[in-house]
């Protein structure tokens, strides 16, 4: 079986290509770039005639929620709301119930996979046992099943001892170990972060303090233990900076970066009236942090962009800022943030953003796809940069709605996604 | 109060939102309430047949008792619901148990809840207006509005004055409240206390900081001591109260170092012998009880303005 993406501009940041060709795909794989490739008969077409065609997007950070809480989510629906937007590829967090620290789990979110194959998903399991910090799970019976990395998102790892087994251990499997970096001691009741606006609200602060000590502490220990480190959801200019700085003497390490914290600041909170759409961890930083962070974007040192996709259900976000739980859904909102804010703003050119969403992050997690080479999967996004889109979260297709990116008009979207080739095709109406 | 200013909010969410006009209004109306007091029959038929509802979250002797004597004599229904009663430690949500009180169409409720916010998010989902009597270390924007009153009578004006808050600045909502308040009205604001309990930034809200008494005494014309939280905070934030009040208790020797005509005031409950010594509570220059008597004519006068806003702006004098 052949199909021939026809009439698109190719950007695949991995072979340096922006260029208006064709794309031929057999059997699930790329086989040729070229002007013009001609159809047969037996041939399928994508028309892509005005669309940007790129390797297929990934989103490394997202909690699809099953099993456990299938009322905020399921790997379902949230594979919808990714292919919805734009992402041909999911990497989720163990911090499921149970929680993702045996293979049975594994191979349960992997089933469920398959049976709703919206998006590919690749699981991460959790570092420790049921993430209490305190001993290690069954990474290698988890890499068997399908895991790509270990994290105890949702949580960090406070035990310097566990982590530096962690980092020693998940070596013999090439895997990262991604922290959710938190010192929780400094974190204590924290909100928001803190600083002028959590005075003015007399919310208890997070301190940026509270990340890069554990950013700190994590880097040192790569570096003793040599293993690959990834900072998930970094949010602070100093923590980049001590990123950069590491990997300069050569410790693996890696970052992230979500989309609101490069467009939105911690005077949100004020603004919107304790809104609990801006209440994430970490939470949004000032303007200072901001400006390091586009730096980050703009000059290479920021290896990707995920959403931290956290569905909450609108019960639990809809009481005072205090109690309400951290975070925001992303899956449905980043592609046209990035492209609208990042490449329409003119920060970075469309090529980079597609090294942020797609090329980075299978580079960080050694996923397949991330590219369109000869040989490599077929996963394609397709967007359309002129398209003008208006956030609507009644419209999403994950279960949850809670984003503080609620009316924003945007130039750019993502129209459709090919698996292996094949149109990723949605249920209406749900 | 001028004849052309009508008074023409909703709630009264806090200090940060007025404008200087709007607290001199408040201000002003109070004096016509102060009065009352002092009548032989504390009462005016101003609010009859108006249902204010005191929801309070977190418990409150003085701010609670204040507001229900001002209700009492503007001849309001009131209701009390208290934190540790019915549906609010039955787990119900804060939005449910409110909307529940707005079936039963109060026209005003005042609300005291241990987290900030709050009142913002009741202000969105309920018709009736909304008073915060405290949220959080937020805002407590009457106890501002009744500090300024005192402020005003004592030394006939705020503008130019310079007035210094001591203690747990971070966990105060009386402070935020204040230096919106005093610093709108042209003050000049000191806030001081330890190191550990000073928060980040605050000197973005326009205020002066000191780390030890004597800087933050020197030439004060008010000193505002704040309610050490000891049951929350003392085992983090110092190591034990007689430190503190080695530190930051205000006895008469120290009280010299500020203006010889200086007033001395306190939100209380006072800790007697942590940040305040018995001798400056009860000496000549403690307006503190002063404080308590005009909260009631400040909070009369609140209500009475949020009343004759739902009445599109009708007069109803007292």
């Amino acid at each position: 079986m052949r199909r021939i993406v026809k009439g698109g501009r190719v950007v695949d940041p991995s072979q340096e290509l922006d260029a208006e060709v064709d794309v031929l795909i057999e059997d699930g794989q790329v086989v040729r770039l070229d002007e013009n490739i001609e159809a047969t008969a037996e041939d399928q077409v994508t028309d892509a005639t005005g669309l940007v065609v790129t390797p297929g997007l990934i989103d490394i950070h997202v909690h699809l929620r099953e099993p456990g809480f299938e009322y905020k989510e399921t790997v379902r629906s949230g594979l919808m709301s990714a292919a919805a937007g734009g992402f041909t590829a999911v990497a989720c967090m163990a911090n499921t119930s149970p929680i993702n620290d045996h293979r049975s789990i594994t191979e349960l979110i992997l089933g469920q996979a398959k049976r709703h194959p919206y998006a590919r998903v690749y699981p991460l399991g959790a570092i420790s046992k049921g993430m209490a910090g305190e001993e290690l799970a069954a990474v290698g019976e988890m890499v068997e099943a399908g895991i790509v990395a270990i994290s105890d998102d949702g949580l960090p790892v406070m035990n310097a001892a566990l982590m530096r087994r962690a980092l020693q251990y998940a070596q013999h499997y090439d895997l990262p170990v991604v922290q959710h970096a938190e010192d929780l001691n400094l974190t204590g009741d924290g909100v928001m972060h803190e600083g002028e606006w959590s005075t003015r609200l007399g919310l208890p602060g997070i301190p940026s303090l509270a990340e890069d000590v554990m950013v700190a502490r994590d880097l040192l220990l790569s570096a003793d233990t040599g293993g690959r480190y990834h900072v998930a959801h970094l949010s602070t200019g100093r923590s980049l900076e001590m990123v950069k700085e590491a990997r300069r003497r050569g410790v693996r390490a890696t970052c992230e970066v979500s989309p609101h914290h490069l467009l939105l600041s911690d005077q949100l909170v004020a603004e919107s009236g304790f809104d609990t759409a801006s209440k994430m961890k970490p939470p949004l930083r000032p303007q200072s942090d901001i400006d390091i962070l586009r730096q980050g974007i703009v000059d290479g040192s920021i290896d990707a962009i995920a959403s931290d996709h956290a569905p909450h259900h609108q019960d639990e976000k809809d009481v005072q800022f205090s109690m309400a739980p951290f975070g925001i859904v992303g899956l449905e909102t980043t592609v046209s943030l990035c492209l609208d804010r990042l490449v329409g703003g003119g920060m970075i050119p469309l090529s980079r953003l597609i090294e942020l969403l797609s090329t980075g992050p299978a580079r960080v997690f050694n996923l397949p796809g991330g590219s369109l080479r000869p040989g490599r999967v077929a996963d394609i996004t397709l967007l359309d940069l002129d398209r003008q889109v208006t956030v609507q979260p009644d419209r999403f297709k994950s279960l949850a709605n809670n984003t503080p990116f609620a009316g924003w008009q945007l130039r750019g979207a993502a129209v459709g996604t090919l698996l292996a080739g094949e149109p990723v095709a949605l249920p209406e109406d749900e | 109060m001028s004849d052309e200013m009508v008074w023409r909010r909703k709630d009264l969410l806090g200090i940060a939102d007025l404008s200087a006009q709007e607290i001199l209004m408040l201000l002003d109306t109070a004096e016509s309430f102060v009065e009352v007091a002092e009548r032989p029959i504390k009462k005016v038929p101003t609010l009859r047949g108006r249902t204010v509802i005191n929801l309070f979250f977190e418990n409150s002797t003085r701010t609670r008792s204040s507001f229900e004597l001002a209700e009492k004599r503007l001849s309001a229904d009131s209701l009390n619901f208290s934190g540790s009663s019915s549906a609010l430690s039955k787990g119900e949500s804060l939005i449910d148990t409110a909307r529940n009180l707005e079936a039963m169409s109060p026209d005003l409720v005042v609300i005291r809840h241990q987290h900030p916010g709050v009142p913002h998010l009741l202000s969105k989902r309920l018709e009736s207006g909304i008073i915060n009597a405290g949220d959080g270390a937020h805002e407590h924007p009457t106890q501002a509005l009744l500090d300024a009153f005192t402020i005003r009578r004592h030394k006939g004006r705020i503008e130019g004055l310079k007035v210094t808050i001591i203690g747990d600045i971070e966990h105060s909502r009386v402070v935020r409240s204040n230096i919106h308040l005093l610093t709108k009205l042209g003050a000049e604001v000191t806030v001081a206390g330890p190191r550990t309990m000073m928060p980040e930034a605050i000197d973005k809200m326009g205020v002066a900081v000191a780390y030890d008494l004597a800087t933050a005494l020197h030439d004060a014309d008010v000193v505002m001591m704040l309610r050490v939280q000891l049951e929350r905070h003392q085992k983090t934030l110092f190591p034990s109260t007689k430190e503190y009040f080695d530190l930051f208790g205000l006895t008469p020797r120290r009280l010299q170092m500020a203006k010889d005509d200086a007033i001395v005031m306190h939100p209380g409950p006072m800790n007697r012998g942590v940040e305040i010594s018995s001798a400056v509570a009860d000496g000549q220059r403690s307006v503190i009880l002063d404080q308590v008597a005009n909260g009631v004519a400040v909070r009369m006068a609140v209500l009475y303005l949020l009343m004759s806003s739902r009445s599109g702006g009708t007069e109803v004098r007292p």
